[in-house]
């Protein structure tokens, strides 16, 4: 991807607001990931209107447990798109860290080694990637093709097409309890401890806005000092490593360590990662946009679910928002050309659709 | 109307070479694993067994020759598993409502739905300009949707089927499968035009410089729409196939074949970010990794490697894809006499 973004016209750096002037508060309303946070809570107090059963705790609980495995994901995934790179091996990751968890569990390992070494070997398998992209200089949308089929395939080399599910219960129950007395997983408490973690990373200190300054222009951002492979390496570690630990939380919360674990969320992470407003070009994004993206198909899906639409034509759904997350800001710029507004350094127009 | 665009930038000889080098790799990966399989089992060779392998390996082709099109133009079509699943079913559906439609039409309904499919892709990549990566997964979303609210749970069974329709799948001719025979022809007219016609070429210099290529007066939108239009269609046709050889239809088949056919395109040496690669290569790479199946299988490998042994493929096949990129940099420096950086090839 690094290599795309030689042509990547620098934008704003951040968010794909068209405009200018009216004032920082309009700005921050033009935002793509302000529009997301919006549409969120339109879709929550919708569907707490419309939607029987939505607005129970324990749907709430449910929707959020399921939210955690793609959000945990969603968070390194955000930092490394900015760089203009991508990862597709998370969910196979995943799924190997769960069958070694399984496998070594069988071997009677304790939990609380087993756990930090399915982590460990989530990082190694992210080095492994870091490895290849920065290191060899190889785009990383094949390398990580060619890992997410090595890594699921050395899954089922693990531990086969068998099952482990005796894990002892205060592990699982762990895994699913909530706060007293609320319809908040600790899990997610977690996880949007690990959000605040990464937030802060991009957008507060200068490594991560280095970031952005990476998947602007790698070549520029070299040329000033920044250390591109370095940042991106350990990028890859941190994607691997969170990939780990959502691999554990799937084996718990579902009791269950099976090779296939997560088989497919690879494509939900990156739709969650898109939606929210991170470039695929890199450069732009926010992970606040993200986790509103992760939370708004989420919920969307459990509104859905629960108002009876069958839970495979939500697909539908969700396929028509990634492409309106980016034709529409897009179709906003093209008109606003076409209607003759001239804006002194308005954003370019956007480029044709020439990377994958 | 021949214009060749690559070997401008490079000296023609050692381009030449390197392509020649990418399929040759395949081809010798692919001979080895013959040749071991066979010295294992001789059985390996019977027609029999070869005619298995190619049956499975040719509905991955036409997918594998359809991908190329569109990522030697610097993009990406994810939604092609969709696209299959989608006509493979609306085939289905069209002999269980008119039991009577004569084959060729079905293939053409089925080839026209995958079309149409594709002209979605590339209207919106083309049109409102964006990110291929996005809209295909978007549409992978939408088009697998769709198929599920239509299928809502129901098989079609090779019972709803017309006798003649399932030949198809099975019919060989002089030995060959007949399915095996429509992959090469759609991988020879795609192969041909790639190379030697002036809108096929213009797509690998879409693929190394978009901006260069529209300067060059290139209409880089039209070229780009054509090419998803192609990769619809012939996801369509692998549909129709698809239904023939198998019988059974749901809304399930094709899921994650997106993956595979992309890590077929990527072994056989086209490289993800365009610019380089032929439908030969594609081919030979999705032969590659049918024949990987059944060879494993012979050897009595435990099964569950396969899909190990395939990633371990895609990450040895671009990394010598890096290494010949790298070396004909350097043939380029030493015969230009002067650095030149960021090639375009290989990247």
């Amino acid at each position: 991807m690094a290599h795309d973004t030689l042509y990547a016209q620098p934008q704003e750096p951040q968010g794909p607001a068209p405009g200018r002037g009216g004032g920082r508060l309009a700005a921050v309303l033009r935002r793509w990931d302000t529009t997301v946070v919006l549409g969120l809570i339109a879709v929550v107090v919708g569907a707490a209107l419309l939607v029987d059963g939505f607005a129970t705790g324990r749907n709430a609980e449910f929707l959020l447990l399921d939210a955690v495995a793609i959000g945990l994901v969603a968070l390194p995934m955000t930092l490394i798109v900015v760089t203009g790179e991508i990862d597709l091996s998370v969910a196979s990751t995943l799924g190997l860290c769960s069958a070694v968890m399984g496998q070594l569990w069988l071997s009677g390992w304790p939990l609380e080694l087993i756990v930090p070494a399915a982590v460990a070997l989530g990082a190694v398998l992210g080095a492994v990637n870091g490895l290849f992209v920065t290191g060899f200089g190889l785009p990383s949308l094949a390398v990580t093709i060619g890992t997410l089929a090595a890594y699921r395939g050395l899954a089922f080399v693990v531990l086969g097409d068998q099952a482990v599910a005796d894990f002892p219960g205060e592990w699982t129950d762990a895994a699913v309890g909530t706060v007293p007395g609320g319809a908040l997983p600790w899990a997610m408490v977690g996880t949007a401890l690990l959000a605040v973690v990464f937030g802060i990373l991009l957008h507060a200190t200068p490594p991560g806005r280095e970031l952005y300054a990476i998947g602007s222009n790698a070549e520029a951002a070299r040329f000033s000092g920044i250390a591109v492979a370095r940042r991106k390496f350990w990028l890859f570690v941190a994607s691997g490593a969170v990939s780990g630990l959502a691999g554990v939380y799937w084996t718990l919360r579902y009791a269950s360590a099976r090779a296939d674990n997560g088989e497919g969320l690879e494509l939900a992470v990156v739709a969650a990662v898109l939606l929210g407003g991170v470039s695929i070009f890199g450069g732009r994004g926010t992970l606040a946009g993200v986790c509103a993206g992760v939370l708004l198909l989420g919920t969307l899906r459990n509104a859905l679910q629960l108002a009876d639409v069958p839970s495979d034509t939500l697909d539908i759904v969700t396929g028509s928002l990634l492409i309106a997350s980016v034709v529409v800001p897009n179709a906003v710029v093209l008109l606003r050309a076409r209607l003759g507004r001239p804006r002194s350094g308005s954003a370019p127009p956007p480029r044709p659709g020439n990377a994958p | 109307m021949k214009r060749p665009v690559e070997g401008t930038a490079h000296p023609r000889s050692g381009a030449r070479r390197v392509w020649a080098a990418r399929e040759l790799g395949v081809l010798l990966a692919l001979a080895l694993l013959v040749a071991v399989t066979a010295a294992d089992n001789s059985r390996f060779l019977s027609a029999q067994s070869i005619r298995d392998v190619l049956l499975s390996a040719s509905i991955l082709m036409v997918l594998a020759v359809g991908q190329t099109v569109v990522v030697v133009t610097r993009n990406i079509d994810l939604s092609v598993g969709s696209v299959l699943g989608l006509t493979a079913f609306a085939t289905g559906k069209l002999f269980v409502a008119a039991p009577g439609t004569p084959i060729l039409l079905a293939v053409l309904a089925g080839v026209g739905l995958g079309a149409l499919c594709g002209l979605l892709n590339g209207a919106l990549v083309a049109a409102a300009r964006v990110p291929a990566l996005v809209i295909t997964l978007g549409t992978l979303y939408v088009l697998r949707g769709i198929d599920h609210s239509w299928a809502s749970g129901e098989q079609i069974n090779a019972a709803d089927m017309p006798r003649s329709f399932l030949d198809l799948g099975t019919a060989t001719l002089l030995g060959v499968p007949v399915l095996a025979l429509l992959a090469a022809a759609v991988l020879v007219v795609v192969a041909v035009w790639l190379s030697s016609y002036r809108s096929g070429r213009e797509l690998y210099a879409i693929g190394s410089e978009p901006a260069a290529a529209r300067l060059a007066g290139i209409a880089v939108g039209r070229r780009v729409f054509t090419a998803f239009l192609v990769s619809g269609a012939l996801a369509g046709l692998a549909g129709v196939l698809h239904a023939a050889r198998y019988g059974t239809v749901d809304a399930t088949v094709g899921t994650g074949l997106e993956l595979q056919v992309v890590a077929a395109v990527v072994v056989g040496g086209v490289a993800i970010f365009g610019g380089s690669g032929t439908a030969w290569g594609a081919a030979l790479g999705a032969l590659l990794l049918a024949t990987i199946g059944s060879s494993l299988a012979v050897l009595r490998v435990d099964p569950f490697w396969q899909q190990a042994v395939v990633g371990a493929l895609i990450l040895a096949a671009i990394g010598l894809d890096r290494l010949l990129a790298a070396r004909m940099a350097a043939r380029a420096v030493r015969s230009q006499g002067r650095a030149r950086e960021g090639t375009s090839h290989g990247a």
